[in-house]
């Protein structure tokens, strides 16, 4: 998908949802914020205090790792090389285990998760698992791809629920791409329309409510309600 | 070297090792083992089983190109030519035009044919065939200083870069959001196991050298239960397939490369049962 005249804001503290159709360009954004797709044009990264940033922390989640379920990577062994230079062939320094540790039970998990093979974990536990692995160290910027597309309904609020209070701590932008036009309403704070260009953008409210929004996802408005 | 011979005389005082031949066998063995069993790992993980094969068939015609040149050290024609081969087959790939195992096949088969034809047509293919198969017994003292420097910094580099080829190789997405550089640390493995099996030809052979390097990683994949299990069981696994496969090959009378290699297929087979069982039960 080639993206064009492709100009946002995000800003710190909110959650901006990018929704479209399927094959409108919204993972190939992310994967051009990730330096990964060649691109034009610029993409300037400022602290709260509106300073440049040069080399910007990105934390990203994807919609559905791509692994090979049979490695013998656990959780502890993703997170710990992660964390700092030592390599993770000779083990794992005890800071950095009790540091995996507090990450993981800020998302619900306990410390026997640190011992699981990635490719053992469920839907739930592995979108947990890397959200954690996004926000440490501290992003600039966070990407959520579809993050719940493999999580069961109890784990979608949990998941969300953690992004939320997240970004309220952090005052972290967020971009979260969704198909879910529910969860775009009640978790971001802004959204914007992707069809090749921007289509349209503004507060989920706006968006929502625009022929464009309605027409993409063949919704149908009857007295402000959405069917 | 005397001190490191008298100690062998010392603590292995066998008829084996009664031979200066079997000693420096015993020590390269002891170097290109861990070696293989450390970069095998990542070989594994990474599904290059292939692209370490076509390097060992590249190997063939660095030699090839070597003998042509009139170069005295073919390691230096080998080297030369692994490289420039190791690196067009990764851009190759990463132009995603074909499959990977259908560009590697393609890589693999051209370099073995063209290391054939040229050395059959400088008439010394006979002289050279047994890089084929390789020779373990007739390294030298200086040789095996050499493998000990190269093991040396492999472990250092393993060190220093292996965190960022673990997460490489779990999804280069992920890796990119760390700001990983992915096609400079696939270009580094890339590298590396290109150096590794350059200079481990003469001894471990173009028909064999893969086996050493995929099957005591693919049987400590069987096993492990972490990165640093996986690793210590492969070299574990290695080390010892390669020194017992030495011993065997000296009471059977057999070619050490390929006895090597028998054990290390034993082994493999033993701990794909053991993983078929534990999954089972």
């Amino acid at each position: 998908m080639i993206l064009h005249n492709v100009s946002l804001d995000v800003h710190h503290g909110e959650i901006l949802a990018l929704i479209g159709r399927n094959g409108a360009g919204k993972t190939t954004l992310l994967k051009a914020l990730l330096g990964r797709i060649p691109y034009t044009g610029s993409v300037v990264f400022s602290n709260a205090q509106g300073e440049k940033i040069e080399k910007p922390r990105i934390g990203y989640v994807p919609q559905n790792l791509v692994f090979d379920r049979s490695t013998p990577v656990t959780v502890g062994d993703l997170l710990c090389a992660n964390m700092g230079g030592f390599p993770v062939w000779l083990g794992h320094k005890k800071e950095q285990i009790s540091r995996a540790e507090r990450l993981l039970a800020q998302v619900g998990g306990g410390p026997s998760l640190l011992k699981k093979r990635i490719g053992s974990l469920s839907g739930g536990e592995l979108q947990r698992v890397l959200l954690v692995f996004a926000l440490e160290p501290k992003p600039d910027l966070l990407l959520l791809d579809e993050p719940v597309s493999a999580v069961d309904r109890r784990g979608i609020g949990a998941f969300y629920d953690l992004v939320t209070s997240m970004r309220a701590e952090h005052q972290m932008p967020i971009i979260l791409v969704s198909h879910d036009l529910n969860h775009v309403e009640k978790y971001a704070t802004r959204a914007a329309l992707l069809d090749g260009t921007i289509v349209v953008s503004g507060t989920v409210n706006e968006v929502m409510k625009t022929p464009e929004v309605r027409e993409a996802f063949g919704l149908k408005l009857t007295g402000g309600v959405r069917k | 070297m005397s001190v490191i011979y008298s100690l062998i005389d010392l603590l292995l005082p066998f008829e084996w090792t009664e031979f200066s031949y079997m000693k420096n066998a015993l020590l390269a063995v002891l170097l290109i083992t861990p070696l293989f069993g450390l970069v095998g790992v990542m070989i594994v993980n990474n599904k290059m089983s292939f692209f370490s094969d076509a390097l060992g068939h590249s190997a063939l015609t660095g030699i090839a190109i070597g003998v042509l040149m009139g170069v005295d050290n073919y390691l230096v024609s080998m080297m030369g030519f692994s490289l420039l081969f190791a690196l067009c087959i990764s851009a190759v790939m990463d132009s995603e035009t074909s499959s990977s195992d259908t560009i590697i096949g393609v890589f693999s088969s051209t370099g073995l044919a063209l290391g054939i034809v040229l050395l059959s047509a400088s008439g010394g293919f006979a002289k050279y065939s047994g890089y084929l198969i390789g020779d373990i017994l007739t390294v030298q003292p200086e040789e095996i200083r050499m493998l000990a420097l190269i093991l040396a910094a492999v472990v250092l580099l393993w060190g220093f870069f292996f965190n960022k080829l673990m997460l490489v190789s779990l999804n280069t997405d992920l890796a990119a959001s760390k700001g990983i550089r992915v096609r400079l640390v696939e270009k580094f493995f890339v590298i590396l196991v290109a150096v590794i099996v350059t200079v481990s030809i003469k001894w471990v052979g173009v028909l064999i050298i893969n086996s050493l390097l995929v099957l005591p990683a693919a049987s400590a994949r069987n096993l492990a239960k972490s990165m640093r299990s996986y690793h210590f069981t492969a070299i574990g696994i290695s080390l010892f397939s390669g020194v017992s496969g030495l011993i065997i090959s000296y009471y059977a009378g057999t070619a050490a490369g390929g006895t090597i290699v028998l054990v290390a297929a034993v082994i493999f087979f033993i701990t794909y049962f053991l993983n078929q069982a534990r999954a089972k039960s």
